[in-house]
């Protein structure tokens, strides 16, 4: 738990936080548009600034009290930088073991456990400078992992890469927040990010906190900035099963099955699915033959106001989750949509996120 | 005392010289880094100021410097009273400590200023990710700053060195013309010339000048060598 108030000054921004309160598990987006004060606000509460003020716990440790700081260097944490932030003076190994040796207790044996988990193993006796972005990165998540945090800060660390790398970096810190357990804070201007990675979101605009809240309410909310780029998406967690004829895959979520197609080479397993709500149209009678594949009976919880044109209809499936249409307002009053009625989702498509 | 080329050369004041030139080379580096440190991460208005005042010895006759050296550090002056109160005996000036104080000062912008551009361009990032490895501030210092500015240390250590060697104007109003105590090499040269012993001057002279293309030749091979490395 991350617990308290911090001002920084940097130039003409003025980062002031206000009051937050965020649980520390699993991971946090920190999410705004660029100059929220996102990377400011991941510096101060590393301990990185000097200039910062204010007061923050992290447990029942104090990290900073007015002009007191708790030096980073004090606070077990890790850091990954937007720029990997290698040392150029030592080689792979090197940069590994510069966290081993100052990290208590860990072997030589962990630390190259930790390479081969990142996928740098075969990289370790290789200059920095010969790295290509994201194996820097890998290095720079591996290096920050050794020194043992009880919280890992990430600032962006997909930004700078090519979207191959992305993808493949993005599963990497999936599987790593799992496989570690140590709670990471995750900045990211990404929705994608966000609905992949996250647990719970912090927003930030114009240097303050604005909310904080899990993925889960962050979602229901058609309001939400995550929707600011693609609309209102829902997301829904659930199993992939195998494929079966036509390439179809089964997607299970508690209350619904889903269909996709077109991702080949998806291993099954636990997977997270997004739905525009501009792809999910509703009809009151069940639709006859039709070529649309994933239709869900759902229940109408509420409808927002209009806007463009267009309203939101916030709908519930049996087991309670929650599914965004977005619908022309002709449509909703021609319908006479009101909530608690009855009506067919038909989605004309989902993707993974991934 | 050594004969060369038909000149007898004495050994003094060019051991004095490398003597006062290592002295100040290491009481430079000691002073100078954390000076030169402060200066490139410091905001505060009076860095142009303080900047200015390093600087000086660049552009100031270096009779200008060694006059006020020598008000400064007379041996009734407040200074030598001061270290009298410590048990200090002997005098600043015409010795071997006031051709080292001298130096020191004359030298100070070529220690100062390469480490100042070498801390400068070291990524502020590179320090705040061995902070959050648990390297403390003096740890940061050593395992990182000092290996990333070796270029740096390098070429204000043979600055400072070279530099010192080289000088005349400074020692020879702090330091005067004893043999044996403060003649140095330059001012050996110039006492040559004056009692038109020229061969003397000529060998002293042409010692000098081999030297500093030695020195020069190997700190920019040495940089060229590890800026690869670096860079």
């Amino acid at each position: 738990m991350l617990r308290g108030q911090l001002t920084l000054r940097a130039g003409d921004f003025l980062l002031d936080s206000g009051e937050f309160e965020i649980e520390t598990t699993g991971v946090t987006a920190l999410f705004g548009r660029s100059g929220s004060g996102k990377s400011l606000l991941l510096r101060a509460m590393a301990g990185l600034d000097p200039q910062t003020r204010g007061h923050l716990h992290f447990g029942t440790e104090r990290w900073q009290d007015g002009r007191w700081r708790l030096p980073a260097s004090c606070r077990d944490i890790g850091f990954v930088f937007q720029d990997a932030a290698l040392f150029p003076h030592l080689d792979v190994r090197g940069n590994l073991d510069y966290a081993r040796r100052r990290a208590p207790g860990v072997t030589v044996a962990s630390m190259v456990a930790i390479a081969e988990e990142v996928g740098i193993a075969h990289r370790l006796d290789q200059d920095v400078g010969s790295l290509s972005g994201g194996e820097r990165q890998r290095v720079a998540i591996a290096r920050a992992l050794v020194s043992r945090p009880r919280l890992l800060f990430m600032d962006e660390p997909l930004s700078a890469l090519d979207w191959g790398a992305k993808a493949e970096l993005l599963g990497l810190i999936e599987t790593l927040a799992a496989s570690t357990g140590v709670p990471i804070l995750y900045i990211t201007h990404a929705p994608l990010e966000v609905e992949r990675l996250a647990t719970r979101v912090v927003f930030m605009a114009e240097g303050r906190i604005e909310r904080v809240e899990t993925l889960r309410d962050a979602l229901a909310r058609p309001d939400s900035p995550l929707f600011d780029e693609e609309g209102p998406v829902s997301v829904f967690e659930g199993e992939l099963g195998a494929p079966g004829d036509f390439g179809l895959l089964p997607f299970n979520t508690p209350g619904a099955r889903l269909w996709l197609v077109g991702t080949p080479g998806r291993k099954p397993g636990a997977a997270r699915l997004r739905i525009l709500a501009r792809d999910v149209a509703l009809a009151l009678d069940a639709p006859g033959r039709a070529s649309i594949l994933n239709q869900l009976a759902v229940t109408v919880e509420h409808i927002e106001p209009e806007s463009g044109g267009r309203v939101t209809v916030v709908c519930r499936l049996g087991d309670g989750q929650r599914l965004l249409a977005q619908i022309t307002a002709w449509s909703a009053h021609t319908l006479a949509l009101a909530p608690g009625m009855a009506a067919f989702a038909l989605i004309k498509s989902v993707a993974l996120v991934d | 005392m050594i004969e060369l080329f038909g000149a007898s050369i004495s050994l003094e004041p060019i051991w004095l010289t490398l003597q006062v030139a290592a002295v100040t080379t290491v009481i430079l580096l000691l002073l100078g880094t954390p000076l030169a440190w402060w200066l490139a991460r410091t905001r505060t208005r009076w860095r142009v100021v303080i900047e200015a005042i390093v600087a000086l010895p660049l552009v100031l006759p270096p009779t200008v410097l060694g006059f006020y050296l020598l008000i400064v550090l007379n041996p009734n002056g407040a200074v030598t009273q001061f270290l009298r109160g410590f048990g200090f005996e002997g005098q600043l000036t015409f010795s071997f400590t006031g051709l080292v104080i001298g130096s020191v000062l004359y030298s100070l912008p070529f220690a100062v200023q390469p480490l100042m551009h070498a801390f400068e361009s070291l990524s502020e990032r590179l320090l705040d990710a061995a902070a959050t490895l648990r390297a403390g501030t003096l740890d940061r210092f050593f395992s990182v700053v000092v290996p990333l500015s070796r270029r740096g240390f390098l070429t204000a250590a043979t600055l400072s060195f070279a530099h010192t060697v080289g000088e005349f104007g400074v020692v020879l109003m702090v330091g005067g013309n004893i043999p044996g105590q403060t003649r140095m090499v330059s001012i050996a040269i110039f006492d040559h010339v004056e009692s038109l012993a020229y061969t003397e001057a000529h060998v002293l002279s042409a010692m000098m000048l081999v030297f500093s293309l030695v020195v020069l030749t190997l700190v920019y091979g040495l940089n060229r060598r590890f800026g690869v490395k670096v860079g």
